[in-house]
């Protein structure tokens, strides 16, 4: 097999060589960008997967920035959906969802929308042949949704996916809105699944958490969320679903967050809106997506994906642009800086507006982002003072198997370049406000004393991953939540060898503390996703309003959470005082 | 993209060859078709005979591990009652031995006689090299080589597919019978959840639940 390689290897230099040489890009500037090393290989680092044998091979080589990067579609409703949208599940019609919508009388949805969730073609680099992925519409990224607050909407999907999976995939999906304040039986809950040729109407009420509750009839302004997105969550099989491309994005405005630079906040909008969806994967000697089906510990990828495209390139106006930044996962830790590739040693610093899609309490200046899987952060970079110049969005957190981040940082310019910035286009007008003035956004939401506080510990014993020694399974409802109530969630990882992503469905819930410490800077913010490091305990303020039903909370690097590291609970009239369930 | 046409760039790389179907390209790198023993004393290919066109649960154990092995036999035997004959039909289940130099099939045979253990589960061993193989390419390793080193901190979790469609996933050893039952119902077609021809009357723990 290493003979083999080395073959591969060598031929694939030679047709390196000749194709850099057509394609007309120099070796001086391809080194430059770190592609290329001295001895004529372009810069293939090995496919790195958890699994002490190996697992992963090696992606064949790809040409970095020679793309532009996709901004996926907006998603446009339909006029009518034909059988018309019921509160109770239409079995008859063939829709696979088995509870009623909860509060469809009460928001009647003014929008509706079809999405189907169907395999495509596409095509993530010039230099890998098209790929077969799953996607809603059949595209991957899926389409955004741009909803507001106030705007009830109603999404049917329908599952037009293949039984044959071409190697790893199950036809079978539930959709989950990650993370809003969605009755249960429209969440996407893992076990809510529906079959290849099944429809489920999805109601989103895009209402503020505690319009029926704490703050009637409208909702606290102070839980409006930003950025949301949306994907597979089909229990055992998520991890592989999402990683063929179910997932997209989902934006939430209202009259502060306007969607307009020219009202309320004044955050920059339209064309300077933009979500960069991350992804690592990587590709099979033959140059097809590969997943390693036998990994237990989390995936890596050797290949940097921004929106379906592997290092693609963005050209940009010298002005404000608001970037939704999310980790798609499956199991990667991110830490991004903005790195100048002419000066490497310069800091450029930007502004981070939201924790999770949550607009913080006011923007924040940074130098970095850390996201774990399934986190957001939206960003304001300030290209103005570019123009004429590239800068390389690169995440310089070392991390070599699924187990989580070693805490090295690399050098600037020596990491994982994923995307760059090009600052080539004429100057505009930029209506948006500079965020160094902006005061505030939302105050923290108050909290209250808890009804309950539970604790949860994040574990791993022989290889299953459990919480409080016990595993997920759909039948098994951990707790019961009374609705409208507060408690205090207690998140504990005894380990110093395993990080864990930990969501919560549900509300956005607040970071009481980190190893006794209360958060700071654009860790105090509210959140969904919290990374639970090394021996970490962490304190959660948490509420449950308005709606009952069914949620998990689990692990978010998939391939934990696809093993187990999940429990469902419940929010129902009554609770239970459980303090470890 | 500076005028190099992707299929161009692509076949550069000598690729555009027929590339294998996703089934051999499973099978080419996680069922090396090495020959085991049974705790019959027959000898098996891993992959002709055991696992294609098969719905398999697989997991490794050792006759004198005393760690999450005995709770692991005792529930995939509760899975064999909850399947019933399904199990030997088109359900089969393997557990491999990770210590093949003390396991023998003879062993392996007063194992399976001391639990009970009904026709359909096979329990394997063979030469060491093959089994160590086997465990690395089926994904039963600790990423910390001093715990992969210690074989009472092994891999507790069952592996579950279906070859000839493409479904692979895993559970705890430790969890729930039923839920085990369930997951393996997914592997059918339309995820009816998997039962015993005695068991068809009985609403599936499917429906149950919702």
């Amino acid at each position: 097999m290493r003979g083999r390689g080395g073959e591969i290897a060598r031929r694939h230099a030679a047709a390196n060589r000749r194709a850099l040489i057509k394609a007309g890009l120099s070796r001086r500037a391809l080194m430059k960008l770190g592609l290329l090393t001295s001895s004529g290989y372009l810069i293939a680092k090995n496919g790195l997967s958890a699994r002490a044998s190996g697992g992963n091979p090696q992606s064949p080589p790809t040409r970095a920035f020679i793309e532009p990067m996709p901004i996926m579609p907006v998603k446009q409703p339909v006029g009518a959906l034909s059988p018309a949208p019921t509160a109770a599940p239409n079995t008859v019609a063939g829709e696979g969802r088995t509870r009623s919508h909860q509060a469809f009388a009460r928001f009647p949805p003014r929008k509706l929308y079809e999405v189907h969730q169907r395999a495509g073609l596409v095509s993530m680099s010039p230099d890998l042949p098209l790929q077969s992925i799953w996607g809603f519409d059949g595209i991957t990224p899926g389409p955004t949704y741009i909803a507001r607050y106030g705007e009830p909407i109603l999404v049917r999907n329908f599952n037009d996916l293949p039984a044959d999976n071409g190697g790893f995939g199950l036809n079978e999906v539930s959709t989950h809105q990650h993370n809003g304040h969605t009755p249960s039986e429209s969440d996407g809950f893992p076990c809510d699944f529906f079959r290849a040729g099944q429809f489920y109407d999805q109601h989103y009420p895009n209402v503020l958490a505690g319009f029926d509750s704490t703050h009637p009839p409208l909702g606290d302004p102070n839980e409006a969320l930003s950025t949301l997105w949306y994907h597979d969550h089909r229990a055992d099989f998520t991890s592989q679903n999402v990683y063929k491309g179910l997932a997209g994005t989902y934006l939430l405005f209202n009259d502060k967050d306007t969607g307009d630079e020219t009202t309320g906040f004044r955050l920059p909008s339209g064309e300077f809106d933009v979500p960069l969806i991350v992804s690592d994967k990587v590709f099979d000697e033959d140059g097809q997506l590969f997943f390693d089906l036998f990994n237990l510990d989390g995936i890596l990828g050797d290949k940097f994906l921004v929106n379906g495209k592997i290092q693609p390139f963005f050209e940009v106006h010298p002005r404000r642009y608001r970037f939704r930044l999310l980790d798609a996962g499956p199991s990667r830790f991110y830490q991004f800086f903005l790195t100048d590739p002419d000066a490497p040693g310069t800091t450029l610093p930007f502004w981070q507006i939201a924790n999770d899609g949550n607009l913080l309490p006011k923007p924040v200046q940074v130098t970095n982002v850390l996201l774990s899987v399934a986190e957001r952060a939206d960003i304001i970079i300030d290209f103005s003072g570019l123009a004429g110049r590239s800068v390389v969005l690169e995440n310089r957190l070392e991390q070599v198997d699924g187990r989580g981040p070693t805490g090295r940082l690399l050098p600037a310019g020596q990491g994982n370049q994923l995307l760059r910035f090009d600052v080539v286009l004429p100057p505009v007008a930029d209506n948006s406000q500079d965020p160094a003035t902006i005061a505030k956004f939302y105050d923290m939401p108050a909290v209250e004393p808890p009804r309950v506080t539970r604790t949860f510990r994040f574990e791993r014993g022989n290889g299953q991953w459990q919480i409080n020694g016990r595993f997920f399974d759909c039948n098994d409802v951990r707790l019961r939540v009374k609705k409208n109530s507060a408690e205090q969630w207690v998140l504990q990882n005894n380990s110093g060898g395993w990080q864990h992503p930990i969501h919560i469905h549900f509300e956005e819930f607040q970071v009481l503390s980190r190893n006794g410490q209360p958060p700071q800077g654009a860790q105090r913010s509210r959140k969904d996703v919290v990374r639970l490091g090394f021996n970490e305990e962490i304190v959660l303020f948490m509420r449950f309003r308005d709606f009952v039903g069914r949620y998990p909370m689990h692990c978010h690097n998939t391939v934990h959470e696809d093993h187990a590291m999940m429990l469902r609970w419940e929010i129902d009239e009554v609770g239970d005082l459980n303090p470890e369930p | 993209m500076a005028g190099i046409a992707r299929r161009e760039w692509f076949s550069l790389f000598g690729q555009t060859a027929a590339r294998r179907s996703p089934r051999d390209a499973i099978r080419a790198r996680y069922f090396p078709n090495v020959v085991l023993r049974t705790h019959e004393g027959r000898p098996v290919r891993f992959y002709d005979d055991l696992v294609r066109d098969k719905i398999v649960v697989i997991n490794f154990m050792y006759a004198t591990c005393e760690g999450v092995c005995p709770g692991i036999t005792l529930n995939l035997a509760r899975v064999q009652k909850l399947l019933g004959d399904r199990i030997g039909r088109d359900i089969f289940m393997y557990s491999i031995t990770l210590k093949p130099e003390q396991d023998s099939p003879a062993v392996l045979s007063d194992y399976v006689a001391m639990h009970g253990i009904g026709p359909g589960w096979l329990f394997l061993t063979g030469d060491p090299a093959d089994v160590e193989l086997l465990r690395r390419t089926l994904g039963f390793v600790n990423p910390d080589p001093a715990l992969d080193a210690d074989s009472s901190q092994h891999i507790g979790n069952i592996r579950y597919g279906s070859e000839p469609r493409l479904l692979w996933a895993a559970c705890p050893g430790l969890a729930e019978p039923h839920w085990i039952v369930e997951s393996l119902g997914w592997l059918d077609d339309h995820g009816g959840a998997a039962r015993g021809e005695g068991n068809t009357s009985e609403p599936s723990r499917q429906e149950t639940w919702r």
